[in-house]
């Protein structure tokens, strides 16, 4: 298991295969693999978004992510999970989030991976503030539903 | 004998308050130390609070060396 912030961009595909190329006990073990990437839209409430900046409570939020992610191992039957998320300036196209999550079969990684993706949106500290394209800022005020 | 206060996001813009350290004699709950960090505001209905980054409701007690943030909801992901 694997929790972590990023203060710079990174490319979700690569650090999947390459966290997954670590998994070696995983080997032939796994039949499932559920994989969540967030990433940045350049429009939101019927505005153009040209960057963003996400805040977050250093300490806690990775708190939040390691402990939202044990949890799963808890609740499902589940091999490995590896979840990163940005931190900093961000533009559109960027991933936000990326959470993965191997287990024997299909039901524990989708239930466990939309677990930690919710839990994570509901419960972690991080805040959104959005520059539009005349330059003026705002903070997303909440979390688009989730279904 | 200190308590440490901060505050995220929009409401430390709203407030212009980053972080400020309280004498631990004259705080006992969560509304203490958002009454005196603040001056009395108004606190905000929905209002997340954390001591030593767990979140807690707003009657919990506040003991000396905590840490205790006030911040929006959450919006990552």
């Amino acid at each position: 298991m694997k929790t972590e912030l990023r203060d710079s961009p990174f490319n979700a595909w690569q650090e999947l295969n390459g966290y997954q190329e670590t998994l070696n006990d995983l080997k032939g073990k796994h039949g499932a693999t559920a994989v969540f990437v967030g990433s940045m839209r350049d429009m939101n409430e019927s505005s153009a978004v040209k960057a963003m900046f996400l805040e977050h409570y250093p300490e806690m939020t990775s708190r939040y992510l390691e402990k939202i992610t044990h949890h799963a191992f808890t609740q499902w039957k589940i091999l490995d999970a590896l979840v990163l998320h940005r931190v900093g300036h961000i533009l559109p196209e960027d991933t936000i989030v990326l959470v993965a999550v191997w287990s024997e079969h299909r039901e524990e990684a989708f239930k466990a991976s939309r677990y930690i993706l919710e839990e994570l949106k509901h419960r972690a500290p991080f805040w959104k503030k959005e520059t539009l394209s005349d330059n003026s800022q705002r903070w997303v005020s909440q979390n688009t539903p989730s279904s | 004998m200190t308590i440490t206060v901060k505050f995220f996001s929009s409401l430390r813009e709203s407030l212009d308050i980053s972080t400020q350290a309280l004498n631990a004699k004259n705080v006992s709950t969560v509304v203490d130390a958002w009454d005196q960090a603040t001056n009395g505001a108004k606190m905000p209905d929905n209002i997340l609070v954390a001591i030593n980054m767990d979140y807690v409701e707003r009657n919990h007690s506040v003991k000396d060396g905590d840490e205790v943030a006030f911040f929006p909801p959450v919006t990552g992901g």
